[in-house]
């Protein structure tokens, strides 16, 4: 998208918002969201390109509240405004119309405030005509695979209270596996905002030497409890389990929460863990479906007890709690766990006999409310002997609550961390990711 | 629509071998509903085009969510650009008479009540009771109810004169309820989250049994917490279909997927355990194993007459007699493996490309009501309601978890079990598939969520099954 386009699509989104405020009438109040992108989508296939493509979509949602009630449009926005007002104005009268039949919400926020911010983060990403070639011909002899998804996405909030809100954010992840020819795989990502060629091969060449600890015939280990050193991208997994049934104080008070029997006091985590949302990273935007905005820094878990949960102003207004700028569905947006104390060099010693798991794939609450969580160990994963790699390994199941390995069974976490960046394109592209520490953990159970 | 769409393929001006057009327009309503108190009430609309074109063999795609004329052109201008940048290093070299042949007709979902039959504010009043009629107890700690309806019209233009018009109606609701005593939590729903994903109108929404099902809902969360724990064992596995369903999707459909085995998923949902040669010879299970690949069951979910790129819909046997038959394969997927597939080239909306997915699954009914098949158990477990699901990249070790289970003992259900699991590896647990029930025990779910493709797509797909049961599986119960 050029910078001309951009400015017209947030000249267009403003005057769709001052065109709303001078139609509502005064008992109303309304919120308006905006996301769109201009996204390049280059799927690969052992070094081929499977599919490739671009993406210009756009959508606006517009949510009126009047009389305690509220109800909600999401329409295209294309930046035309002609196309734009009409789809909108239209969509405010079926919203007016449909409000009065609606039940009362007692629970109903209305957006207050003066927040306003804006940030626009520019890149310097691959043109079009250059994604192939320049990802493919340093890996045209590996079995390469994955996405490259590049390009603007903007995140706009505007109500009528005259909050407004501007992410945009021009960024590209590149997302792969290199599997080698008895199926075993290293996986890696490429990210940023600023295309390096130098970066990505080096990359690629760290990817290569892992390639060749694949080359041993993989070792089928027996159902059991193993010591398992779990790699940053492993442990991001086990984070992100924590947005579904897990940190929302909405889940706690309803009975959906792994994390219910640490906020009773039932249960302990070790008191190494230590996770908080950390918005000082910049890349997501701090402010929620009301405009308020998320502190830059929250403790969730403390030395392993539960210092905060995540409150939205709903919840907070339905159970008498602090509202502490969590968005609509009180999901991690910017999580990170702190480092502990282990080095780099120190992994494979002081792992000594066990696995090390470089990823995890398909995780799921076994039974949420034990914090248990089942899952697989995915591509370069190993069997360690005394401190050396002797092989790889067929993947193998899990199944363990988290209050053993974060709380009894956690030895340590890396004094390092990395950024996993979050490469979901699900409706459109996501946007940050965690950072994470490796970890060490005793008897991890693994059951097939 | 198919005028104005059919007139801007012939203005486009791009020196493309094969321009095609897929427009979409999705309307989908939601009404949810939680202890009596609205939570979600709104439409979401989306329109834009798919343009897709084909340049000495390569396929190039640009998604606009304009149907202006000046946004198709341009976006026919990237398509080409991506296609020619792309041409070296296609995986494939496609031929528009196979991989996009001229197609023309139409499909209507059938239905007998409108989604506009009855007003948002009706809805809601159903809604707020049935979470009051969910509420059987005071240890009933949540109620929630849903529907959601989508009113989905497609339209696919190409340069070698296809013209097709698809409208579907789909309708999802879903009940459920939390229950809690000292600590034991227990969540049971109505059939799993989403089961209910149809196509037709209201009519799906206010059946005879609604109020019946909702009661039993909230009974069974309470009976769930006084349950014992499902035991760890190895024993005789009943699976109703409701479970089945995701049986059948995550073991038989995705591993089946010809995307899957050319390697194309290896980097995000991943690869199979089943390989190209394997069509036409792999026993896949038991002899009572049949099961189709079929677009054209009314009312199922992923009915439809045409795929995405325009492949006519039939029914096909994907397992028969347990044998292998033919893959989950689109025509460019047919194309570069060889093998067989179906019409299954499926996108979630007009801003991703096409790829090999499920429509509908099902599993063939056999013989005997739900006590004939049980009669001969001396010790089993039955299971309803899936409530965990994971199985591993190759599609081969799973671990499934159920929201309700009854103890079989000597050919009857007697206790009830909470927390029941079972974990296997895939051609061990179809191989041990011993009854399949008659057609008085098959029913047909969907989900309107199956997660799949770079760029990440979800999509609705429907499974039916009877009742069935699997010889010598380890189940286990919860707990840390």
């Amino acid at each position: 998208m050029s910078i001309s386009e951009l400015s017209t699509l947030e000249t267009s989104f403003n005057k769709l918002v001052e065109t709303l405020i001078a139609k509502k009438l005064e008992s109303e109040a309304f919120t308006v969201k905006l996301s769109s992108e201009r996204s390049q989508f280059t799927r690969f296939n052992n070094a081929k390109v499977r599919q490739t493509g671009s993406v210009a979509d756009g959508y606006v949602q517009l949510t009126l509240m009047d009389n305690q009630r509220t109800c909600y449009r999401h329409f295209p926005f294309t930046g035309n405004w002609e196309i734009d007002w009409q789809t909108a104005y239209a969509a405010l009268l079926e919203l007016r119309e449909e409000l009065p039949y609606l039940p009362i919400d007692p629970y109903l926020v209305l957006p207050s405030g003066n927040n306003t911010s804006s940030e626009v983060n520019t890149g310097k990403l691959l043109e079009l005509d250059m994604v192939v070639s320049t990802i493919l011909a340093p890996v045209s002899e590996l079995d390469f695979t994955g996405i490259y998804a590049g390009g603007i996405v903007i995140k706009g909030y505007a109500d009528s209270c005259g909050q407004k809100h501007w992410f945009v954010t021009d960024s590209f992840t590149l997302d792969y596996s290199i599997f080698s020819s008895e199926g075993q795989a290293v996986k890696g990502f490429y990210a940023g905002s600023k295309w390096d060629d130098n970066g990505y091969i080096a990359k690629i060449n760290d990817a290569k030497k892992q390639l060749k600890l694949l080359a041993h015939p993989p070792k089928e280990l027996p159902r059991g409890e193993y010591r398992t050193y779990f790699a940053p991208a492993a442990v991001s997994d086990l984070i992100s389990m924590l947005s579904w049934g897990g940190v929302s104080e909405a889940d706690i008070q309803q009975g959906h929460s792994s994390l219910a029997l640490l906020w009773r006091g039932e249960k302990q985590l070790s008191p190494l863990l230590n996770l908080k949302e950390n918005f000082q990273l910049g890349l997501v935007p701090r402010f929620n479906e009301l405009g308020e905005m998320a502190v830059p820094e929250l403790h969730v878990i403390e030395k392993g007890t539960l210092a905060s949960t995540l409150v939205n102003s709903r919840t907070a207004k339905e159970y008498d709690k602090v509202a502490n700028g969590a968005n609509s569905t009180e999901s991690l947006r910017s999580p990170e766990i702190c480092p502990g104390n282990l080095s780099f060099d120190n992994i494979l010693t002081q792992l000594g006999t066990g696995l090390y798991v470089s990823n995890l794939h398909y995780l799921n609450w076994s039974d949420l409310p034990t914090g248990r969580i089942t899952g697989m160990t995915r591509y370069a994963c190993f069997w360690v002997e005394n401190g050396e790699i002797v092989a790889p390994i067929e993947n193998l199941r899990f199944d363990e609550t988290l209050y053993k390995f974060w709380g009894e069974n956690l030895v340590d976490f890396t004094n390092f961390q990395e950024f996993i960046p979050e490469v979901g394109t699900y409706d459109s592209r996501q946007l940050g990711g965690n950072m994470a520490p490796g970890m060490l953990v005793d008897n991890f159970t693994y059951t097939l | 629509m198919l005028i104005e769409l059919t007139k801007a393929i012939n203005n486009i001006d791009i020196a493309a071998d094969w321009v095609g057009i897929r427009a979409v327009k999705d309307t989908s309503a939601t009404r949810n509903v939680r202890d009596g108190i609205p939570q979600r009430n709104g439409k979401s609309t989306t329109l834009g085009a798919m343009v897709e074109v084909l340049v000495d063999g390569c396929i190039g795609y640009a998604a606009t969510n304009s149907l202006q004329h000046d946004a198709l052109q341009l976006a026919a201008e990237t398509a080409y650009k991506q296609a020619r940048s792309a041409q070296q290093w296609s995986v494939y070299k496609f031929a528009t008479t196979t991989a996009r042949p001229k197609v023309v007709g139409e499909y209507v979902s059938p239905y007998t009540q409108p989604f506009d039959a009855i007003g948002s504010g009706e809805i809601n009043d159903i809604l707020v009771r049935t979470c009051k009629t969910l509420k059987v107890s005071d240890k009933i700690v949540q109620t929630v109810a849903e529907v959601i309806t989508t009113d989905r019209e497609t339209w696919f233009v190409s340069s070698n004169g296809s013209e097709v018009y698809q409208k579907f109606l789909f309708i999802s609701t879903y009940y459920g309820t939390t229950a809690q005593d000292s600590g034991v939590v227990q969540q049971r729903t109505s059939n799993g989250w989403q089961a209910h994903t149809y196509q037709g109108g209201l009519e799906r929404f206010q059946d005879d049994k609604l109020w019946q099902r909702v009661q039993r809902i909230g009974e069974e969360a309470i009976e769930l917490l006084g349950a014992e724990e499902c035991p760890d064992i190895r024993t005789s596995l009943v699976l109703a279909p409701d479970q089945m369903m995701l049986q059948i999707h995550e073991s038989v459909g995705h591993p089946l997927e010809i995307d899957r085995i050319l390697g194309d998923e290896r980097n995000y949902a991943g690869g199979s355990f089943v390989k190209k040669s394997d069509f036409g010879n792999l026993v896949y299970g038991s002899k009572l194993m049949n099961i189709t690949f079929d677009p054209t069951v009314p009312g199922e979910i992923a009915s439809y007459a045409f795929d995405d790129t325009g492949a006519v819909a039939t029914r096909e046997y994907l397992i028969k007699e347990g044998v292998l038959q033919r893959g989950v394969g689109s025509l460019e997927s047919q194309a570069r493996a060889g093998i067989p597939g179906v019409a299954c080239a499926r996108a979630c909306s007009w801003n991703r490309p096409a790829i090999d997915r499920m429509a509908n699954l099902n599993l063939e009914p056999g013989e005997g009501t739900f006590d004939d098949v049980i009669k001969d158990i001396e010790h089993g477990v039955y299971m309803e309601s899936n409530r965990s699901w994971s199985i591993d990249d190759r599609r081969y070790k799973f671990q499934f978890g159920c929201e309700y289970a009854k103890l079989i003992e000597n050919g009857k259900l007697t206790k009830t079990l909470r927390n029941p699991n079972y974990r296997a590896t895939t051609p061990e647990f179809w191989g041990s598939l011993v009854k399949v029930g008659g057609a008085s025990t098959w029913e047909m779910y969907g989900t309107p969520f199956c997660g799949k493709g770079e760029p990440n797509q979800a999509i609705w797909v429907g499974h039916g099954s009877p009742v069935c049961v699997f010889a010598d599986v380890e189940v286990f119960g919860g707990g840390a």
